[in-house]
């Protein structure tokens, strides 16, 4: 183990490398630019690739090849850009390619601004472009995680063939923490369907067009069947001090942060609240929340943006029990005292 | 012609891909240019023996079927984007024969960013991109290279230099570039220009398979569906109209002196990589530290001044000599435009406990290097916090008395060092030995790996010693 202080966005690439990635495609953007920096540094030097490419288009498009070519492979933007990648996402889920592409979230919408915001949840969870497809969305809180769930990320799109996303905003890019480094992977999986330009791979195809609507469909379902199996065995969520608790916070990336030590002050107030913080965003972590529900007076969700994070915990409480919103934008993080303001108001209603 | 019209083993015998009973033909109508061109290429890895090392790319327009009849690997791509998909996968793969396979919507529409780049980073690959004047595969629209006076299905009423602009000649455009090595452009006309594509065809690949270079063949065809034409007439056309508005011949020629481009990547073994990525573990005298150990440290800080002050570095010193001594820490930065010029400042927070939010609201410590962040973050410091501040800048005092103040003429301390620069570390010394946070050695001996400027860690301590002092003096 080596431990080292760095930024969020310097984490996630020493990580890939160490998972195995030698192949790094991006164009730059605020708060991300710093994924493209390190990238830079270390990727030729590690026996890998980096391009900046010409725009974000190019890049998932790049991805999109070197996946094809069977490397891992990946790719980092922020709101606008990750708008621009969407087509080449959606052809990626389409083929089956395996790919990890970081979302440092800014504000928005347009140009907005480099703020730390949440808002691309819907695009970025609910697939963002054409088709019926989904993600793998993991969501760090932490520099560690940056590097964690960066490693996890390659892990998991290589063993379902599928576009994993590392969700997170401007803050948790921006900062440095110490994290612990493990041993590089010893080698990636086989993968017997990609093209590399040998006879073995010569018969095989990449591709997401399928003209034949009962041949789409076959393969529409499978992808569906796919998507199940990730709902079924990849939920991953961290409870805080939930196992009493009448009030669960819920929030993810910076907002897990606070919310902890929101739980902590209202715990020493002798206020029995507990925080869920979904690592997965999809899949969404069901199986705590539905357990939690059960013993809970209310849900109160915080985020840093327009109720995108609520709208699938209502989704899954289905009036059960109350679920409540607490939320700033463009750019602003919400505070210890703001939330824990929040938390008296509503124990006052309920 | 007759090993052109033999099929190439570089060809499926059968086209099992092809939906419906007919396994045998093409999709492509009769008279198509696409499927010429199909046959050429084949033909040409067939020879040269690299049909196994070839990645066929096919776009979206009507040759996105290509994958029915090469036997290679395959990819299918979005639109306009093949040059991309290209450098993907030729970077992973150098020894393979790229091929990026285009039609004039596809390459010189939607995806004329992505030839232009490729082409100028010189991608060792090939690109055919097929230039037949109209939008095939979505039913006869105008395409960038339709012809004024063109009537398609959206200039219905022929284009016009007023309403569309000109045809765009890429070859022309590609030629203008440094990397590409041969550039030309040729048609499927007659027996003859078709042989002559045939040569063109061979030599762009060879050119890959040899040195890694990058060529663009724009290969004038025809559609003849669209032109509503007999596919002879439209050959005609090919021949007495196309190639009258978009000049054949080579654009650019450079492949003589071409050196051979190595696309080999280093080999870094896995036993070196936490090497290369700079992943040394910091070493730390357990002894010196020990006094620390049972510290209730719980310092949350924010340190404000002018960009250019070190206010950010002041910040990762102080975390990461918090990290070498055991302790949790974190380091958040302002970020973005405000750093430009104007004012920076960053949260830092070290502590024995878990970390929860890295925002520092209300410090319990705040460093203010600069007046307008002592007015802006003076009333946000705890009760019974602490607050440092340069007095060789700053032209007030804080007007709070329930926090404790130092006053340190930081700036000054440093200039007398020899470099202004150093302030910033003349506070870290102050507030180490203030606080007693951290053991000053431990500090010195460190400052060397955590500094990124070699040069400076020399002054740097000498500026830590000169805070200590200064602290050491008052307290006297
Ligand atoms: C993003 C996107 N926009 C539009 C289309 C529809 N489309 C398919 S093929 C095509 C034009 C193809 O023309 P060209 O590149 O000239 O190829 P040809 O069919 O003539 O060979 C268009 C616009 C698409 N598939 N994707
Ligand atoms: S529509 Fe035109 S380009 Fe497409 S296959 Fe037919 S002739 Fe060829």
């Amino acid at each position: 183990m080596a431990k080292q202080f760095l930024k969020g966005n310097e984490a996630v690439v020493k990580g890939a490398i160490l998972a195995g990635c030698r192949a790094y495609y991006g164009y730059p953007i605020t708060p991300a630019s710093e994924i493209a920096h390190a990238a830079a540094m270390y990727m030729p030097i590690c026996g890998g690739t980096f391009i900046q490419a010409e725009s974000e288009v190019a890049a998932i498009n790049m991805v999109y090849g070197a996946a094809s070519a069977g490397e891992r492979v990946m790719t980092a933007s922020s709101g606008p850009g990750i708008s621009l990648k969407q087509e080449g996402v959606s052809y990626c889920a389409g083929s089956e390619l395996p790919c990890v592409i970081v979302d440092i979230v800014r504000g928005g919408p347009g140009l907005g601004n480099i703020a730390p915001e949440q808002s691309d949840y819907n695009q970025v969870v609910k697939g963002g472009g054409h088709g019926n497809y989904k993600v793998i969305v993991l969501a760090p809180n932490s520099v560690q995680e940056m590097c964690d769930l960066g490693m996890l990320a390659f892990d998991l799109a290589d063993k379902y063939r599928n576009p994993v996303y590392v969700l997170t905003d401007g803050f948790i890019g921006q900062m440095m923490e110490p994290v612990e480094f493990p041993e590089p992977i010893e080698k990636i999986p086989e993968k017997s369907w990609v093209v590399k330009g040998t006879d073995e791979t010569s018969n095989n195809l990449i591709t997401s067009i399928e003209l034949d609507p009962d041949d789409l469909e076959r393969h529409n379902q499978k992808l569906q069947q796919k998507y199940a199996i990730v709902k079924e065995q990849e939920q991953r969520a961290e409870e805080y001090r939930t196992d009493d608790a009448e009030i669960i916070l819920i929030g993810y990336g910076i907002v897990s942060r606070i919310l902890q030590t929101v739980v902590d002050k209202l715990r020493e107030e002798g206020v029995k609240a507990g925080m869920l913080r979904p690592i997965t965003l999809f899949p969404f972590p069901t199986k705590s929340m539905t357990k939690l529900a059960k013993s809970a007076k209310f849900f109160l969700t915080v985020e840093m943006s327009n109720g995108q994070l609520v709208d699938d915990v209502r989704l899954i409480i289905e009036g059960k029990i109350p679920v409540y919103l607490y939320n700033r934008m463009g750019g602003n993080v919400p505070s210890i005292k703001e939330i824990h303001d929040e938390v008296m108001k509503l124990m006052r209603l309920s | 012609m007759n090993n052109i019209l033999k099929k190439s083993s570089s060809f499926y015998d059968v086209y099992e891909r092809r939906p419906g009973a007919d396994k045998l033909t093409t999709t492509y109508c009769p008279g198509c240019g696409h499927g010429v061109l199909h046959k050429l290429i084949a033909e040409a890895l067939d020879d040269f023996g690299v049909r196994d090392k070839t990645i066929f790319i096919s776009p979206v327009g009507c040759s996105v079927f290509a994958f029915y009849y090469f036997h290679t690997g395959n990819v299918q791509v979005a639109h306009g984007r093949a040059p991309a998909v290209a450098t993907g996968i030729k970077r992973a793969h150098p020894h393979s024969v790229v091929i990026s396979y285009q039609g004039d919507g596809d390459l010189a529409a939607i995806g004329i960013a992505e030839i232009m780049h490729a082409a100028n980073r010189g991608e060792g690959i090939t690109v055919f991109f097929v230039n037949n004047a109209i939008y095939g595969m979505t039913g006869g629209q105008m395409a960038p290279t339709t012809l004024i006076g063109q009537k398609t299905m959206t200039t219905p009423r022929g284009r016009t230099v007023k309403n569309e602009g000109f045809p765009i000649c890429m070859s022309e455009i590609i030629a203008t570039l440094k990397a590409p090595v041969f550039v030309e452009r040729v048609m499927i006309g007659d027996t003859k220009s078709t042989m002559h594509t045939r040569q063109t065809v061979r030599k762009a690949l060879k050119l890959q398979i040899e040195k890694n270079a990058f060529t663009f063949i724009e290969v004038l065809a025809a559609c003849p569906s669209n032109m509503k034409m007999t596919p002879s007439r439209s050959k005609q056309w090919v021949k007495e109209v196309l190639a009258d508005n978009f000049p054949l011949g080579v654009k650019k020629d450079i492949s003589e002196e071409f050196e051979p481009k190595d696309l080999s990547r280093v080999v870094v073994k896995n036993s070196e990589l936490h090497d290369a990525l700079n992943l040394e573990t910091a070493k730390v005298d357990s002894e010196k530290i020990a006094p620390y150990r049972e510290k209730m440290i719980n310092e949350e800080i924010k340190v404000a001044g002018f960009g250019g002050q070190g206010v950010l570095s002041l910040g990762t010193v102080l975390s990461e000599m918090g990290m070498r001594h055991n302790y949790e820490v974190s380091w958040l930065p302002s970020y973005g435009p405000e750093m430009r010029g104007g004012t920076a400042n960053c949260s830092v927070k070290i502590s024995k406990k878990k970390i929860g939010s890295p925002l520092v609201a209300n410090p319990t410590v705040l460093i203010a290097m600069n007046r307008p962040s002592l007015d802006k973050f003076e009333h946000d410091v705890i009760s019974g916090g602490l607050i440092v501040y340069d007095d060789s800048l700053i032209d007030r005092k804080p007007v709070r008395d329930d926090v404790e103040v130092i006053a340190i003429p930081a700036t000054k301390l440093a200039d007398d060092l020899g470099n202004t620069k150093a302030a910033n570390m003349v506070i870290v010394g102050a507030l180490i030995e203030y606080k007693d946070l951290m053991s000053q050695e431990v500090v010195l001996e460190s400052l060397g790996d955590v500094l990124k400027r070699k040069n400076l860690v020399e002054l740097n301590q000498k500026a830590i010693i000169r805070g200590a002092e200064f602290i050491k003096n008052l307290k006297k």
